[in-house]
């Protein structure tokens, strides 16, 4: 008995939301925290620290962010844990978005003029207090939209967690079609609620873009 | 860990991923070379078409920009034969990754074209060059070398992105690790294989638009 489309269908689809929300902050938040450490790392006046900083933003930028979730859903299994879909996409989605936030912010930290590392260490800043006072306050402002543009980039990743099997929007949007088989008006449906979540944020990155540009550069 | 690592089975199906990967590269020229074809019009359309135009085209990038790729796949694949239209699952990759390539590219070379300072193409123009001219040889030949690099890095992702058409069983690499996985269950050993292959593609082709651009795009003056 094939069902039709009806307002249960939309709901559901729509209570799907909130776990593509979910997703998208916990890999936010944890991607915004190892991201830091990686843009650290890749900016470190330390060599081997700057190496390896570097060498894991080749590896996660230079392969399939599906490779990826994949690799920890399917290595978590050779380390014998008992990996659910929810936890692999979290996981997986995370360490993506730390690699593409460390190399965001890597562009922001080196965008601080010279003079303003020089001037701190004259002041007698060591590194942590270098970081804190002089240099990732003034980073941040230049970070901003390019961090809010990348939320767009991760909203928009997390449907590959449909493919490793988490109900979030894309996956709920396959049960909907399988049951009703009217791909067509579902997946636009799906489609819309992606667009509805993320084009507020495309707007608002063009925006903070326009107002932080630096005049006169 | 007690886990032991098996790798022949990959092995055994080293061709059979090689034939993968070459699609993989196939369908990414395909579609970056159609996806140019679809930018150059659009970003045309968007800086000097009519007020419609410009709003189309606007709509097209913004709903591509603004929703994930495995969505865009599965609207094709599935959707369009619901109206008449059937296609098969390379079919479908291909178009997909036009229609999304596409869109990215057009907001690329439109800033490539809106580097172009005025008085050129009023030069052109004083010179007597048709407008279709001056489009050409004066705008989207130094627009499109100022956006190389741009254009390079979206092949990247492109490929890249191309894994997810795996969804709907094209024949490329990450469907045909799907399948060997299915037979095989040496799920990580292939996967980590793979990934190192999508890896070495990327850095292959970065390395190769890198001596490109050295050799083809640098002005005579620039090349030491």
């Amino acid at each position: 008995m094939i069902r039709s489309f009806s307002i249960n269908e939309f709901y559901f689809l729509l209570s799907a939301v909130q776990w593509t929300l979910a997703l998208s902050a916990i890999a936010f938040l944890g991607g915004a925290i190892a991201g830091l450490l990686i843009a650290l790392g890749r900016t470190s006046p330390i060599k081997p620290v700057r190496l390896a900083a570097t060498g894991y933003i080749q590896v996660f930028q230079g392969t399939p962010l599906l490779m990826q979730l994949f690799l920890v859903f399917f290595g978590a299994t050779v380390l014998g844990i008992d990996m659910n879909p929810w936890a692999a996409a979290a996981l997986g989605l995370t360490l993506n978005a730390s690699a593409f936030l460390g190399e965001i912010w890597r562009g922001c930290i080196q965008s601080v003029p010279r003079g303003q590392w020089e001037a701190a260490s004259a002041l007698g800043l060591r590194y942590p207090g270098l970081m804190r006072y002089v240099i990732l306050p003034q980073a941040v402002k230049v970070a901003l939209p390019p961090t809010v543009g990348y939320l767009v980039q991760l909203i928009k990743g997390t449907s590959l967690a449909a493919i490793i099997g988490f109900t979030e929007l894309t996956r709920a949007g396959q049960i909907v079609n399988n049951a009703t088989f009217q791909p067509f008006l579902v997946f636009s449906i799906v489609a819309a609620l992606y667009f509805v979540l993320c084009w507020p944020l495309s707007l608002l990155a063009a925006r903070l873009e326009a107002r932080y540009a630096a005049p006169g550069r | 860990m007690n886990y032991s690592f098996q790798f022949d089975a990959v092995i055994a199906s080293w061709d059979y991923l090689l034939t993968g990967a070459w699609l993989t590269i196939r369908l990414s020229l395909g579609a970056m070379v159609l996806g140019l074809i679809v930018a150059i019009l659009c970003a045309l359309g968007k800086t000097s078409g009519p007020k419609p135009v410009r709003w189309l085209i606007n709509a097209y990038i913004e709903v591509i920009r603004n929703t994930p790729f495995l969505v865009q796949i599965f609207l094709i694949f599935f959707g369009l034969p619901s109206m008449g239209l059937m296609l098969s699952p390379d079919m479908a990759a291909l178009i997909a990754m036009v229609v999304n390539v596409g869109a990215y590219a057009t907001e690329i070379i439109r800033a490539g074209i809106e580097s172009i300072q005025k008085g050129q193409v009023e030069a052109g123009l004083a010179l007597g060059l048709r407008p279709l001219q001056v489009f050409r040889y004066v705008i989207l030949k130094p627009a499109l070398r100022t956006v190389y690099p741009a254009l390079t890095s979206q092949f990247i992702l492109l490929m890249l992105s191309s894994s997810v058409v795996s969804a709907i069983s094209a024949d490329e690499l990450t469907s045909v690790a799907n399948n060997i996985q299915s037979q095989t269950f040496r799920s990580f050993e292939i996967y980590i294989v793979v990934t190192a292959m999508y890896l070495v593609m990327a850095m292959m082709f970065s390395g190769l638009f890198a001596a490109i651009h050295r050799l083809v795009f640098t002005y005579d003056l620039e090349r030491r």
